[in-house]
Formats: C-alpha cells, sequence, structure tokens
C-alpha cells in the first residue's frame, strides 16, 4: 500500500491503495469517479481514456501511484458545465446511443483538437482508432468532430474580439 | 405478417387495443395524473373482479413539468427521447417540459422488456391516448371556466386558447378542475397518426440523457456506488456447465483486500447459476488481482469443439433431414429447371460484446428484502430466477433498472442477476459484481452458427422455378436450441412455385440466445447473397431480378411485397444503380423483411485485390412515421457499422470452451472502418415499429454483394477472411 495524493480535474486527491493499481480502478472504486469506464482491461477498447497533461492515455494500463505531479482530466472535469466544444457538438450530432463508450471518445476527440485544429477525416479515423463503439456511432463521431471545431475557432474568434 | 398489411385509420390503429382506458386523479402535490392501462381479471378466477393495470403514467405538475413514467430501460435504442416526443406532440407542450422517470420492475406494468424492438410499437397507442386525453381533460377544464363550448379553444406550448374572447389558462392552472372531470372514453379522443399532422415527430432531436453522458455521471449498472458496497468476481468453468471439484479459497481469501472467497455449487441451467467460485473485496481490481491465483479443478461436462461441429455438419449435409416445408414438387422442378444454381453458405457463432461487462449490484437487507440493481433487458426474468435458486418469494425481491450499456439480446437472460443475489446473500454486505471482458465472451448465449444448402432451379422464362433449402443448425434434445431457428414460412416460400425446407441438428452444450433481429441477423446474408448468384447465373440484374421476385406470390404472402419493393426501389434509386463503375469498385444490394420493419441496403465498395473498403451505405427504410429522426437515423447508421462488424468476427469453441476472450481476439470494427451511410425513410402512415433490429439483416448481404462486384469473389462463409476477403 502506498499514500500519495493525484492531481484530478484540478483537484488534489489523497489516496491510500495497493502500489500497483491502475488508475481506472482508484478513480472507480476510491474515488467514485465512475465516468471513467470498463471495457476490456488490456487496453485495446478505449472505454477508461482519461488525459494526462492532455494526452489520452488508457488508465486500465497505467498505475495510479505513477501519476503523481501529473495533471488527470477525467470526463467529469473536461468543462465545468458540460460546455467544451466536443461536448456541444456531440449532442447537437446526438452522438450517443448507449453512451458507455462515450466518456473515451469525447476525450479522445478533445485531445486530437489540440493538436489538429481542423482535423480532415484521415486524421480523425488515426486518433480515434483506439476508442470501440459497440453501437456503431463511428459516423457520428467524424460529423461531430467537424463540428466542435467549427465551435472551437468560434470560441477562439470570439475571444480575440472581446 | 397481416399486421404489417394493414392500413391505418385516423385516429385508430388497427392493433389499437380498444380496451385501453383512462384513468385520471389529482396527486397531493397538485399534479394531475394521468393514466393509461386495461382493467384485467383478477387472479382470483371465480371473483369475476376486474384490477386496474397500468401501461404508463404521465404526471403534469403544479410547474408545468410532464412526466412520463416509463416501465422499461434504456439501452441505446432510444426511447427515453422518443417517447416524450410522442406525449409533447399529442399534448401540445414543448418537449422539453416533458422528461423520462424509470419505474422499477413492477408487476402492475405488465410486460417490461427491452426486446424484440417493440417499445416503439408498443407504447405508440398509450403514450398518444395519455398526451391526447390530458388535453382533451385540459380543455374541457378551461371551457367550463370561461362559459365556451371546448370546440371554441385551442392549445399551444402547454396553454388553453379561447381566440375570440382573448382568454388563455396554462396548463398548471388547470390540474385541479381537470382532475374533478370525468376521464373521456379512449374513442373520444382523435390521436395524431399521419406524418403530416405531427409539429414535433419525425425531427432530429438529440436524447435526453446526453448532458450526463457527455459530463460522466452515473448512469449505468456498473456506476452503482452504495455505504458500504464491497466488489465480487466470479470465476465460471471454461467449458460451460462444468462443476467445482475443488478450490484454493482458503489461499485466497488471505490475499490483500479479499473479504470472502467461497464455492458456489450453483445449478444445471445454462441461463441460470452455474457452478463456481466467488471472490469479494474492497475493490474490484484486487478481487481480480486475487482472482490470479485461483486454482479450481473443474469437473466439465462436455468438450464441444467447432472442429466436432464442422466434422458433423459435413456428414448431416448429405442426409435428407426433417422437412419444415414443402410446396409444389422441388425435384420434378429442379430436374425440368432450364438452369440449376447449388451453392452452401455457412456462418459461425458470434458474441453480443456488449462494451458495459455484465454486472448487477444487491444488497440483502435485514428484513430480509432483497434489493437489486441490474442492467437487464428482461428484469422480470431476473426476479424469476432469483426466486427460484434462493428460495426468495419474488415480492421480497426489489428490482431497480440501470440504463443498460449495449443490450443486443444478451441482457435477456439474466445469469449475472442471479449470481449477484446469490453472492450478496453469503455476504451480508452491498456487493456489486462485475464481470472481466474474458468472462462475458467466454460466458455468452451466442448466435449459433449455421450452414445453408441451396439449389434453385432456373425456368424458361428466368424466374425461379424451385427452391431447395436444407438448413443445418443447431439442437439440444431434438429442437433447434435458442436463436437457431428458421421458420418454415420465411421468404422465398411463398414466392416460388416449388419450395422445401430441410432441416438438421447438431447437438450442441453451448449456450445460445437471441442476438440482435435473432435468426434474421444471420440467414438473410445467406438468402440474400444466394439470389445475386441465381440473378446473375440467370443473366438477370440484381435489383430487377429482385423486384420481379416480390412481384407475385403462391398462396400467402411471406412479406409485404410492395412494402418491402419500395424500400429497394429507393435505396437503389438514391445509390444511383446501374451507373457504372471504375474496375474495383462495385455496388451491392438486398432487402428484409423482420420486426414489423421494411429495410433494403445498398453498399459501394472499393477493392485493392483482396482488400476492400465500405465506403457508403444507402438504405430505403418503411417503419411507417419516424417519431425522432435522430434515433432512428442512429439505429439504421449503428446496424449498418454492427452488420459489418460482425461479419468479420468469430467465436470458436474447443474443450466446450470459448476460444475468444477479448477485444484483442475478437476485433470490433474501428472507425476507419466505418462507413458513411444515407437513410431515406418512406414515410408511410402505417403504425410505427421500432427499428433497433431490421435494418441490420439486409446489411451484411449487401455488402457481401458489393464485395463480390468488385471482387469477383462470392462469400459464401463468414467471417470475411474465410472468404479471403479483409476491410
Amino acid at each position: 500500500m502506498s499514500k500519495f495524493s493525484l492531481n484530478i480535474n484540478g483537484v488534489s486527491h489523497p489516496l491510500d491503495i495497493p502500489d500497483d493499481m491502475p488508475l481506472l480502478w482508484a478513480l472507480r472504486d476510491k474515488l467514485d469517479l465512475v465516468g471513467t469506464r470498463y471495457g476490456c482491461g488490456i487496453g485495446v477498447c478505449g472505454s477508461c481514456t482519461v488525459l494526462v497533461n492532455g494526452a489520452p492515455v488508457q488508465s486500465c494500463r497505467i498505475k495510479a501511484a505513477a501519476l503523481q505531479g501529473k495533471e488527470i482530466t477525467t470526463i467529469e472535469g473536461l468543462s465545468p458545465d458540460g460546455t467544451h466544444p466536443v461536448q456541444r457538438a456531440w449532442h447537437d450530432e446526438d452522438v450517443p446511443q448507449c453512451g458507455y463508450c462515450q466518456a473515451g471518445q469525447v476525450l479522445t476527440a478533445a485531445a486530437l483538437l489540440e493538436r489538429n485544429a481542423d482535423p480532415d477525416d484521415a486524421a480523425i479515423d488515426g486518433a480515434m482508432a483506439g476508442v470501440l463503439c459497440r453501437c456503431g456511432t463511428y459516423p457520428r463521431i467524424r460529423k461531430a468532430i467537424k463540428l466542435a471545431a467549427r465551435y472551437r475557432a468560434d470560441e477562439s474568434a470570439a475571444g480575440a474580439k472581446s | 405478417m397481416k399486421r404489417a398489411t394493414n392500413r391505418t385509420s385516423p385516429g385508430f390503429g388497427p392493433g389499437m387495443n380498444r380496451r385501453s382506458f383512462l384513468q385520471v386523479s389529482l396527486l397531493a402535490s397538485g399534479a394531475l395524473l394521468i393514466g393509461v392501462g386495461r382493467c384485467v381479471e383478477s387472479t382470483a378466477s371465480d371473483s369475476g373482479d376486474q384490477t386496474w393495470a397500468p401501461n404508463l403514467y404521465v404526471r403534469i405538475g403544479p410547474d408545468g413539468q410532464v412526466t412520463i413514467v416509463s416501465k422499461n430501460p434504456e439501452a441505446g435504442q432510444g426511447v427515453k427521447t422518443a417517447f416524450p416526443m410522442v406525449v409533447a406532440e399529442c399534448l401540445d407542450v414543448d418537449w422539453r417540459d416533458v422528461r423520462v422517470e424509470q419505474a422499477p420492475l413492477d408487476d402492475r406494468y405488465g410486460r417490461q422488456v427491452v426486446g424484440g424492438s417493440r417499445g416503439t410499437p408498443d407504447g405508440w397507442d398509450d403514450l398518444r391516448i395519455a398526451g391526447a386525453g390530458a388535453r382533451h381533460l385540459l380543455i374541457a377544464a378551461a371551457a367550463a371556466r370561461w362559459g365556451v363550448p371546448t370546440g371554441e379553444c385551442s392549445t399551444a406550448s402547454g396553454s388553453v386558447i379561447h381566440e375570440s374572447s382573448g382568454q388563455s389558462a396554462t396548463y398548471a392552472s388547470l390540474l385541479e378542475a381537470a382532475a374533478g372531470l370525468p376521464a373521456p372514453a379512449v374513442s373520444e379522443l382523435r390521436l395524431k397518426s399521419r406524418p403530416e399532422e405531427f409539429t414535433l415527430l419525425g425531427r432530429f432531436v438529440p436524447g435526453v440523457d446526453n448532458p450526463r453522458i457527455l459530463t460522466g455521471q452515473p448512469l449505468f449498472g456498473c456506476d452503482v456506488r452504495l455505504e458500504g458496497m464491497l466488489y465480487a468476481v466470479f470465476e465460471k468453468c471454461p467449458a460451460f456447465g462444468g462443476k467445482v471439484r475443488s478450490a484454493n479459497v482458503e489461499a485466497i481469501r488471505k490475499l490483500p483486500g479479499v473479504t470472502h472467497a467461497f464455492v458456489v455449487e450453483g445449478t444445471t441451467n445454462l441461463a441460470g447459476l452455474m457452478p463456481g467460485v466467488a471472490i469479494v473485496a474492497d475493490s474490484w481490481w484486487q478481487a481480480n488481482e486475487a482472482r490470479k491465483q485461483l486454482k479450481v479443478d473443474w469437473a466439465a461436462t462436455h468438450a464441444d469443439s467447432s472442429a466436432d461441429y464442422e466434422r458433423q455438419a459435413e456428414i448431416l449435409r448429405t442426409q435428407p433431414g426433417a422437412t419444415l416445408r414443402a410446396d409444389g414438387d422441388v425435384e420434378s422442378a429442379l430436374a425440368a429447371a432450364r438452369q440449376v444454381v447449388e451453392a452452401s453458405y455457412y456462418y459461425p457463432f458470434v458474441a453480443h460484446a456488449n462494451l458495459e461487462p455484465q454486472n448487477c449490484t444487491a444488497l440483502l437487507h435485514e428484513s430480509g428484502r432483497l434489493e437489486l440493481w441490474a442492467p437487464s433487458q428482461n428484469p422480470k426474468g431476473g426476479r424469476q430466477l432469483i426466486a427460484e435458486t434462493l428460495g426468495i418469494p419474488e415480492d421480497r425481491i426489489h428490482v431497480n433498472l440501470a440504463r443498460i450499456g449495449g443490450g443486443f439480446g444478451r441482457r435477456l437472460v439474466n445469469d449475472f442477476m442471479v449470481e449477484a443475489a446469490w453472492i450478496a446473500r453469503e455476504v451480508r454486505r452491498p456487493v456489486q459484481l462485475q464481470w472481466t471482458r474474458e468472462d462475458d465472451l467466454g460466458h455468452d448465449f451466442y448466435r449459433p452458427a449455421a450452414w445453408h444448402h441451396f439449389r434453385a432451379g432456373i425456368g424458361a422464362d428466368g424466374r425461379m422455378s424451385a427452391f431447395d433449402h436444407h438448413f443445418v443448425t443447431f439442437g439440444r434434445d431434438g429442437r433447434p436450441v435458442s436463436g437457431a431457428d428458421l421458420s418454415p414460412g420465411h421468404y422465398p416460400a411463398g414466392l416460388v412455385p416449388n419450395f422445401r425446407l430441410r432441416q438438421s441438428l447438431i447437438e450442441t452444450h453451448v449456450p445460445t440466445g437471441p442476438w440482435r433481429s435473432p435468426g434474421h441477423s444471420a440467414y438473410c446474408w445467406a438468402y440474400q447473397s444466394f439470389f445475386d448468384e441465381v440473378a446473375l447465373a440467370a443473366g438477370r440484374d440484381p435489383l430487377e431480378f429482385r423486384l420481379d421476385l416480390l412481384s407475385r406470390s403462391y398462396g400467402e404472402p411471406p412479406l409485404d411485397l410492395a412494402r418491402t419493393a419500395g424500400t429497394l426501389r429507393v435505396a437503389a434509386e438514391k445509390a444511383g444503380w446501374g451507373r457504372s463503375l471504375p474496375a474495383g469498385r462495385g455496388l451491392g444490394l438486398a432487402f428484409h423483411f423482420d420486426h414489423g420493419g421494411f429495410v433494403s441496403h445498398v453498399a459501394e465498395v472499393v477493392a485493392d485485390g483482396r482488400q476492400v473498403r465500405v465506403e457508403k451505405v444507402w438504405s430505403g427504410i418503411d417503419i411507417g412515421p419516424v417519431i425522432n429522426l435522430s434515433g432512428a437515423r442512429n439505429q439504421v447508421e449503428g446496424c449498418v457499422v454492427d452488420a459489418l462488424s460482425t461479419a468479420q468476427l468469430e467465436i470458436t469453441f474447443a474443450e466446450g470452451a470459448a476460444q475468444q476472450g477479448n477485444f484483442d481476439s475478437y476485433g470490433l470494427l474501428r472507425i476507419p472502418q466505418a462507413p458513411e451511410v444515407e437513410c431515406h425513410f418512406i414515410q408511410s402512415d402505417h403504425p410505427p415499429s421500432g427499428l433497433g433490429e431490421p435494418p441490420i439483416a439486409p446489411a451484411t448481404p449487401a455488402i457481401a454483394n458489393a464485395i463480390f462486384a468488385a471482387t469477383g469473389t462470392r462469400i459464401r462463409a463468414l467471417p470475411f477472411r474465410r472468404s479471403g476477403i479483409s476491410v
């Protein structure tokens, strides 16, 4: 067991957990942050994706203790009120069906747009290929990322004016 | 089938239950409660008493908020958004003022099942009756208050309006007066039924749960967190049905975080509590870590294998099998045919692979009452199973319904519920049982494999004169297992003058069950691929051949020919069927009818050798009026992706166990392979049918036929790689 703190969504969370517990289970079973979801446990489905210093990481495959001093963002902390451009675009294009994988999709898309403000289909497919959707919402994910890119551009244009 | 051919008269659907009636009351909160239901005979049969059996409740609050108490859970099929839209349309309120409250499992509600694409058709009448009935009462209350005829009053956005006097009153101000009026008879209500009457229905409306989904709020069964809750894993014999001889549970109990480890003797019901070992810990990860040290001596009861199934299938194909249907004289017609086309098709077992692995949370209260939180498509079945297995009366079991992280038919079986209940009773603490992905793929109720051996005779007129079909499927005790049967009435029965269907069964010990559009999603590919072979052998265009096939029937038609042909024409027209294509590019099409819905697809495929890419699919759909355009399109897009995904997957067995354990060996489709999908709805005024299932069956053959057109490779075995094709 080890005691340490993690910076999750801008808040320091003290933990007292086994040394090798993956971040996913620390989030779900110790901190009740259940928006990050288990799908495969071997890092191939992407349901458990979180952002570590802005980059997508599969939380089922990384030890919580290894993330001390890093900035961790989960779906609960992507925006204070659910108005991140990706969240708005996902709602407006009505991407979710069952919704189980969508936290991983949204966070992966948000990280993509930080790197590439205007991704084409090939860039979207490349960045999003690690996150499975059993319901088949892929065609809408492509549309929603393009819409989110527009919302983001509008936001920065509005920011530049003010 | 007849249901699909009936026409709707304004106001009443043919399937509408005229025994439905309204019950109206005022709640202590000041809310108006409208119940729609039926009177059913009391269970004490000689009493002659009748009991009120509600199908749904709609509550209008003093704040103007309208709440539907919905009896069925949401699994991604969109009912939680579609249902409020129907009530809003008929009640005439802003749909944002209507929300859905999830009812727990309650006997008063009758059927509480997500399955068979029945949510929309079952809810259609009652939702409209509730909305129109409440509106009728509110208008009557306002008219009485103003002393004007009801016929002079109209409604808009939650208010009654009397235009000539300029008076208006919000619904919220009329609730008490409305509750004092007699409930209208359902026959007095005029229910909107035609697409041109709708103002809200048919629009693109995003899902009501999106804000919670997109901010990671607790929604699913595995998100339940209770005070003092422990986490459990349950290991079963990899070979289905195997029993525990012994297990090192004492050693397991000493491992970090572990609070309990014990053997569950279980039952012999493959769909119930199977034997296994439960490990319970402070966190799920610790329970699962401890499981890695678990050593169980299993007593397997069988050693089924795919290789053995294939050997048996090869023997059975040469035997006559049992004749399920014989029209005319197939052998004579084949002998007289100008040409005989013969081909065999095979599809494998597949898994449901819901992204949310099976889970259930259970708590045995000190009072002896058992409470569960279950992502179940069939919670009543789960409660019965628990009652039988644990000996707890059903009225002492309370089931809360969680949002379902993918259903597809898997959660019609409730093995995970009875496991959680058993473990919680042993542990006497709240427990969440969470399966691993390996548990999920290794203990599914698989869609069964089958072989289809076809022979078709082509007459001098180029039409099919004979169709002979030998179906080799799986059974137990002389009957097809769940999901392995085929209706003798299925087309092309009734479309060909000489028809024969024979069936042979391979004995299996593997658990099987319904998988999205059970049966159809598998065998439609075989039929519609073979139709292409026959059309091309006869020198006919696949579209023209099918439209001709749908132009006449021999006896009762097996499906509504006009509606089916309508979807085929729309899909073909939108796809530009017949346009010239460069080499390595091809179009393919297929039609189908199941679960009340008519769907045809045309797929366009581009090939680079044996590597293909499905670029686009055009869909023609007739499900009556579309309720939520977004939800409807979502189901079509999802079904096309699901079909392409599943056409590349298989579950195989060795030593009685599944050989695929996770998404590395059961690789669902990923975004780069997903095609664009363009939907075209034929907005007919038939009563609406569901759309969770109908689009999947014809998608696989449309794609496979396009692959043939692009590559010249006819896919006669799934997954695609068995035919040398990769996507």
